[in-house]
């Protein structure tokens, strides 16, 4: 780890006036620091920020601090209550001492866990060191992605949180040098094109301040289902966030998000209105799962998860169909 | 490519997030100086003061600055656990976390959790279980499953017992007995 200056910031306008990385949880940020991956050369710790509370709004949405950790965002009751797929998704990741420490903001600031990206043994990897090329691609790339890479980078996004968001159509609320501003979910994390060193679309200097999720409408059924390689404790290989709203036996509203497969959760929105007013059932899931993966562009070990991918939908719209 | 990124786009991923190679284009100057500090950490209920880089983890200032060695280093990266403490009750990982972070909270590690000589009722249900082999992740799955009781989980099944224990490795594999021991101790109390 190369030497660096830490500060603690009192206040949030302290923080984005500051050069330098903010540090929240530091679960992934100290990792990669140990790895020599990340090379911070001042360090602000943010935690003593007033960004920790989850609050329900007058419009019902609910808005949670950046700093909220995740296990207080899994076990809130009105969080659990309302956007179960979220609290599901959470409980999916890590092991219960990383999520006591990883906050919201900094999950969704997470980097991926590509082998050529987290080992500097490698010295070819744009995300790392932009310019030096992928060495996944003609590599060992079973965990890699299948959907929106590019020839620079192939890379994964790893939260399970992130894919529950994107499903939900949150809003991420920044404060940076230039004032706040409110990004769609969609538009908060990016696909490498030909500068995989950027995940997001976050202006310098910018904190992610809290993550408003939009009010419910109706009764939602959700699943969140995660498929990997050890039953815990394991980032996916596959995942999905599904939401159904069915009225009078026909589907109302489908929300579908894939992770494990692309640089950021992987939405389509023609595989949602796909199922808007079709029967519940296997045959709509197939055809929607179908259309969530079109395009899919496989590599040498990686083509199991374009079948697996679809079987995942279905088996997660079918269980959310069998909840209430 | 790398020589024609414009400086700006280097700035902008100091900030962004990706900072990866940035100490390598910077001047030498332009590195920080670590500078060690005064540290006031509160462990045990004892206020220990060490003078220390921002960069010691919060394990390392246990194990190599204040000698309580009880809390392992297996993994160093957060996957194995065997490094779990205890944070105003919480159980976390203390290698990923540095120490200057946790001025004002209270630790708690393995050497905390006893009475004087009356083990705590985790400690003394691993024995009466055997809920080890060799014994290095034993203190991090006892600070863990502390934590575990902490959370107020109801009617835990083993299933869930062994699902909220996930974060604690067993190269022994006493994965059996750990789970009996959990389960003896969450019974007695029930949630917290």
């Amino acid at each position: 780890m190369i030497p660096f200056t830490y500060k603690r910031a009192g206040a949030i306008e302290e923080a984005i006036g500051a050069p330098g990385r903010f540090i929240a949880g530091g679960t992934n940020l100290v990792d990669l620091m140990k790895y020599g991956v990340e090379n911070p050369v001042h360090l602000i710790d943010i935690n003593r920020l007033p960004l920790s509370a989850i609050e329900s709004l007058p419009d019902g949405s609910l808005r949670i601090g950046a700093l909220a950790r995740n296990s207080d965002m899994a076990n809130h009751p009105v969080l659990k209550q309302n956007y179960p797929v979220l609290a599901e998704a959470i409980l999916a990741g890590a092991s219960p001492q990383l999520r006591n420490l990883a906050t919201a903001g900094g999950n969704l600031m997470q980097r991926t866990r590509c082998y050529y990206f987290y080992d500097k043994g490698f010295s070819q990897c744009n995300k790392r060191a932009p310019g030096t090329g992928c060495a996944a691609r003609d590599g060992y790339n079973r965990i890699h992605a299948i959907l929106g890479a590019s020839e620079h980078c192939i890379a994964t996004h790893p939260s399970d949180m992130a894919v529950a968001m994107a499903a939900l159509e949150a809003v991420v609320n920044v404060q940076g040098p230039q004032g706040k501003r409110r990004i769609a979910f969609a538009d908060f994390h990016r696909l490498p094109g030909s500068t995989p060193q950027f995940d997001t679309n976050l202006h310098p200097g910018e904190l992610i301040t809290s993550i408003d999720l939009p009010p419910v409408v109706g009764p939602t059924r959700a699943h969140y289902l995660k498929v990997r390689d050890r039953r815990s404790y394991a980032f996916a290989l596959v995942s999905v966030a599904a939401m159904l709203r069915i009225d009078n036996g026909t589907i109302a509203d489908a929300r579908l998000a894939l992770g494990g497969v692309a640089h950021k959760p992987w939405r389509v929105p023609g595989a949602e209105h796909f199922l808007t007013g079709k029967q519940p059932g296997e045959a709509a899931y197939k055809e929607a799962a179908n259309l969530l993966l079109a395009g899919a562009h496989t590599y040498s070990h990686n083509a199991f998860k374009v079948e697996m991918a679809k079987r995942a939908v279905v088996r997660a719209l079918t269980v959310a169909e069998s909840r209430s | 490519m790398q020589k024609d990124l414009p400086f700006t786009e280097v700035t902008r991923r100091d900030f962004v997030g990706s900072v990866v190679g940035v100490a390598a284009l910077l001047p030498e100057a332009a590195l920080a100086e670590s500078k060690q500090s005064p540290v006031t950490l509160k462990i045990n209920n004892q206020i220990h003061t060490l003078n220390i880089e921002p960069g010691v983890t919060l394990l390392d200032a246990l194990r190599e600055y204040l000698q309580m060695t009880g809390t392992k280093k297996g993994c160093d990266h957060g996957q194995c656990g065997a490094c779990t403490v205890l944070i105003d009750g919480r159980r976390v990982n203390s290698c990923l976390t540095f120490a200057i972070m946790h001025e004002g909270e209270e630790i708690t590690t393995i050497e905390g959790l006893a009475n004087g000589d009356q083990l705590h009722p985790m400690q003394a249900a691993f024995l009466q279980h055997d809920g080890f082999q060799c014994g290095y992740c034993t203190p991090g799955q006892i600070c863990s499953a502390v934590g575990l009781l902490n959370e107020g989980h109801q009617n835990l099944s083993d299933d869930e017992i062994r699902e909220l224990m996930s974060g604690n490795i067993c190269r022994c594999g006493a994965y059996p007995n750990i789970v009996t021991a959990v389960k003896s101790v969450y019974r007695q109390r029930g949630p917290a």
